[in-house]
């Protein structure tokens, strides 16, 4: 049982009202996807109808797969070279706009950040095919760049087509031994989101990166974070607090990241999770093949941060490293309350709406509690049932076409590599301890009661939300920035930002206290309202009069 | 260095394009679509590019930009987007309510072969548009042309829909803007208020992606041009397409269907650009200059032979749009600077383009344009040969960086700054914006290198 919040209009009014809204098909199914959250015993709660289909016309937040697998999940990583195989729109659009920071250790190490790579298809191509510009493309990348990993992504008509960019790769490899080259098909309709491009990104980089160099970083406590991206620095400061307590940190998936990273992971003791959504694949994989166990951490928000580290330094159980992790705690949360204090002194009590992501949306319901902000409403871009109603709903829930699209992998344990980094034993009686593995509770086990649920919000319903509940900020993507700020009412990019950061780490979580409170309480929001608007018509005060 | 793989070497390139200097065109009828009052744009094809169209125009306006999306799936790939389509509009009309809809195709739709005049027929015969409201559509596949010809394909579509010739002139001039900033759509619109020239102008972006915050959102703004003055238009006495490759082919087609004249002229960059302009414009209008004009425009002049010894001679090279282009080196001429390089990666066809700008800019200017043109190569020009000033858009700002040169900038997409929209470069009026902005730039400069004995009080 979650503590209920009093919504100042049940969620049923809202749903009813837009329900009314729509044609009859739309809102039996929208219907599934609006519930109002009651939480249960064994964190049991409503069902939620989720990675579905937009209907058509609907203006949604959401993108496509092209855009979840080379814009989120290999976007980040600095030295696979990587080429858009279709016409010039998906390359240019994906061009260093979604701000993941990289920092290469020396000048002369590569980097192709700065970097979008097409093989602009023209008509012809596309009536006799595209395979021979796409090779060619490759080989005018190779005498430029001299890359050791090249990433091929389809788009949409490279699909239909029937170009096959893993024939080009392979050709490519026999050309080149030295360079690992993949294709991914990431059609940008495959599936209904950016969802679909996660996976097909996942799958890929299982299959053809990781496991291809037994050679471990040096170090004790070897762990991986993945669906870490380093929007704004994130992974700069996830990096920091992990080194400072004593973690080697063997790579991320994929903020900050290298090729050469990638290919080694297999040999980190643990794996952790950041962004469920978009990786949980890459963990669940690798653990099936190489041993590696793996759990759900959070980075956003002092509280969710400690408790993070903390868990990591119990999984090793070394006392050594514990006290490390608790120390860096206390001396980092010194400065985190101060600040925390004071911002919450002029939040607390304000509502948010949260629609991002496939994690963000619960993740930042946390930091903002910590100021005293309730996210009354939020719900997932592109979200699974698991990431609302948690792992535990995973065998329920239903393939439909779009999923089944998506290759599922059979994992089978690696003849030489398997090593399970702690018994069955072991992990039964932590487990039995309160100890969670491949767990993800899932976000509305963390959101009081009546709050809403909303999967696939679009804007439709955004603006009655507004209406209804009159939030006091709004956190979603560009796309429904400014149409909440022509309202009065701030807005928190929380995909880029708003070109700020790190929000996560301590350092991270003293930024967004300062951001929030900059939002909620600045100058500039107040003057939206002329002062002639709310004051009655007067007679001139120095008019002519008889 | 943020651009340390990009050799000073030139090497040809057939296949790969590397940082490039256009995007697709279904952005750019887009960006046209949103020209018309009351419409809401459609893109027929996958989620993906409406997301992209619509995050990288509200990234360059930092306002509102609303669209709908047929949201493809593998199914429709497959077997047509005709469901999609006749679904949308019933979503759309029932929650939006716009009075029209422009739906533009995606290389996507153009693959598979959907055939937009039939869909669009059959919706009407469905009653999927309710009375009194209409869809248009233009063929934008990405596999072609770049957002410029996007632009200019919306923008005929408005022509083609609507525009009727009743026989009757109705002493009306219509205006077509290339793809411009709204600002500098009020800017043109006043060069032809203050003429006293009746005009009809579209697509007219302004008072809609550069409103005002008012504490309310509208889904549609006060701005953009009235369907019945499109229609009108075909009544008008002549046409200008302002900016030869994004507004030639509507004002040839309005010329084709209701027989208006047209006259192509470039954009009003700059004071010969505008003089141009203005002289064309009270030709056709038969009217004469106002003192008020006479004022803008000398006041321009005044500023430019005050300051010209700081412009003078200055060398730069300049990355983006043909029409945008075009107009910024005849600027640049005005003020006695030196242009290099001229690139853009939109194929400029049937404009003459180099040729034009050869004229401008004598036969030294290096120019580039087309397929494999691209901001890398732009750099490779730039470090053979280095600049005073770089003009493009905000993606230059990496080379400038890593070579130590200042960015004017200039076109689109501007992401890192704000201005363009509320700020002209066009008329005499956004000559000196342009200018002032110019000789900033190369004043700081000069403040910031200079030794400490030839720093000067008076500039």
């Amino acid at each position: 049982m979650n503590e209920e919040y009093n919504m100042p209009i049940p969620g049923e009014e809202f749903k009813e009202e837009v329900l009314n809204a729509y044609a009859p098909k739309l809102a039996k199914k929208r219907g599934r996807q609006i519930v109002v959250n009651k939480v249960e015993e064994g964190d049991a709660v409503p069902e939620i109808l989720a990675n579905t289909r937009t209907a058509p016309g609907i203006i949604t937040m959401r993108g496509c797969a092209y855009a979840g697998c080379k814009g989120v999940v290999l976007g980040p990583t600095r030295d696979i070279l990587q080429i858009t195989h279709g016409p010039i729109g998906c390359a240019f659009y994906s061009w260093l706009t979604r701000r993941n920071k990289t920092r290469p250790t020396s000048p002369d190490e590569p980097n192709y950040m700065t970097y979008t790579m097409s093989t602009d298809l023209q008509e012809d191509e596309i009536v006799f095919g595209g395979e021979k510009k796409l090779m060619a493309a490759i080989d005018e990348a190779v005498a430029l760049f001299h890359p050791k990993a090249i990433g091929i992504f389809a788009t949409c008509p490279v699909g239909l087509i029937g170009d096959d960019v893993h024939a080009v790769a392979r050709q490519a490899e026999e050309k080149y031994p030295g360079i690992n080259v993949f294709g991914f098909s990431c059609e940008g309709y495959k599936g209904v989101s950016q969802s679909a491009g996660h996976h097909v990104a996942n799958n890929k980089v299982f299959t053809d990166v990781v496991g291809l160099n037994d050679t471990a970083k040096p170090g004790k406590f070897r762990v991986n974070i993945l669906g870490e991206y380093n929007i704004g620095g994130d992974a700069f400061e996830i990096e920091r607090l992990m080194a400072a307590c004593g973690f080697t940190l063997h790579s991320t998936f994929s903020g900050n990241s290298t090729y050469d990273e990638f290919t080694s992971a297999h040999t980190a003791d643990l794996n952790t999770v950041m962004c469920h959504r978009s990786i949980n694949y890459l963990a669940e994989m690798m653990e099936s093949k190489y041993g590696i166990p793996w759990f759900k951490v959070n980075f956003v928000g002092a509280e969710a941060t400690a408790k993070s580290l903390r868990k990591m330094a119990q999984f090793f159980g070394d006392p050594e490293l514990i006290a490390q992790t608790e120390k860096v705690i206390e001396q980092e949360m010194v400065e985190v309350s101060k600040v925390r204090d004071d911002v919450k002194s002029r939040c607390d009590g304000k509502t948010a709406l949260n629609f991002v992501g496939g994690s963000r949306a619960h993740h930042y319901q946390e930091i903002l509690k910590e100021i005293g902000v309730t996210t009354v409403v939020a719900g997932y871009e592109f979200a699974h049932r698991d990431d609302y109603e948690g792992r535990k709903v995973i065998p329920t829930i239903s393939v439909d076409a779009d999923s089944r699209n998506i290759e599922e992998l059979k994992v089978e344990p690696d003849t030489t590599r398997y090593s399970p980094r702690i018994t069955a034993e072991d992990k039964a009686k932590r487990e039995a301890e309160g100890f969670a593995f491949s767990d993800y509770r899932g976000m509305m086990a963390d959101m009081p009661d009546k709050t809403l649920v909303i999967d696939d919000c679009n804007h439709f319903e955004l603006e009655v939300l507004i209406d209804m509940y009159k939030p006091d900020l709004v956190c979603a993507g560009i796309k429904e920035k400014y149409i909440v700020q022509k309202r009065g009412i701030p807005m928190k990019q929380l995909h880029s930002y708003d070109y700020m950061g790190p929000f996560a780490g301590f350092k991270g979580a003293i930024n967004f206290y300062h951001e929030i409170d900059r939002l909620l309480n600045s100058n500039a929001f107040k003057f939206v309202k002329a002062p002639w608007d709310s004051a009655p018509e007067l007679t001139a005060t120095y008019g002519v009069n008889a | 260095m943020l651009l340390r793989h990009t050799p000073k070497e030139i090497t040809p390139r057939n296949a790969l394009t590397i940082n490039p200097a256009k995007t697709c065109q279904p952005i750019g009828a887009m960006y046209a679509a949103l020209g018309i009052h009351n419409c809401l744009p459609h893109s027929h094809g996958s989620q993906g590019c409406c997301a992209y169209h619509r995050s990288c125009l509200t990234r360059h306006y930092n306002d509102p930009i609303m669209s709908a999306t047929s949201s493809f799936t593998e199914g429709a790939s497959v077997f047509g987007g005709q469901a999609n389509l006749l679904d949308a509009f019933t979503n759309i009309f029932s929650l939006y309510n716009p009075d029209i809809v422009a739906v533009n195709t995606t290389c996507l739709s153009e693959v598979i072969g959907d055939d937009m005049v039939q869909i669009i027929k059959k919706a009407y015969d469905e009653k999927k548009i309710p009375a009194g409201k209409v869809v248009i559509h233009a063929s934008t596949p990405s596999f072609k042309g770049s957002h410029v010809t996007g632009y200019a394909n919306m923008t005929a579509a408005m022509v083609s829909y609507f525009a009727k010739s009743t026989g009757k002139k109705n002493g009306k001039v219509t205006l077509i803007p290339s793809f411009i900033e709204p600002s500098d759509m009020s800017e043109i619109k006043h060069l032809a208020e203050e003429l006293g020239v009746k005009y009809i102008m579209y697509p007219d972006t302004s008072d809609v992606v550069n409103g005002p915050m008012d504490g309310k959102f509208h889904m549609y703004p006060k701005g953009g041009c009235h369907k019945e003055d499109i229609e009108a238009s075909g009544d008008s006495i002549a046409s200008f397409a302002i900016g030869k490759l994004g507004a030639y082919s509507a004002a040839k087609l309005l010329d084709t269907q209701c027989k208006v004249p047209f006259k192509v002229v470039d954009l009003p960059i700059g004071i010969s650009a505008t003089d141009d302009f203005v002289d064309a414009l009270r030709k056709v209008a038969g009217t004469a200059v106002p003192e008020s004009l006479r004022k803008e425009r000398g006041q321009l002049v005044d500023a430019l032979c005050d300051m010209n010894q700081y412009t003078y001679g200055k060398k730069v090279s300049l990355v983006g749009d043909p029409d945008v282009l075009l107009g910024m080196v005849r600027f640049c001429r005005d003020a006695g600077m030196k242009v290099l390089h001229v690139v853009t990666g939109t194929p400029p066809t049937g404009m003459k383009f180099e040729q034009h700008i050869k004229e401008i800019c004598g036969e030294d200017v290096i120019v580039h344009s087309g397929l494999q043109v691209d901001m890398f190569l732009f750099h490779q020009l730039v470090q053979q040969n280095k600049p005073d000033l770089i003009m493009g858009n905000s993606y230059c700002k990496y080379i400038c960086r890593d070579m130590d040169i200042p960015l004017l900038r200039i076109g689109f997409p501007i992401y890192d700054r704000i201005g363009q929209s509320y700020v002209p470069i066009m008329g005499y009026r956004g000559g000196m914006h342009l200018l002032l902005k110019v000789l900033d730039i190369f004043m700081d400069r000069q403040d910031r290198d200079a030794a400490e004995e030839n720093v000067e009080l008076i500039m």
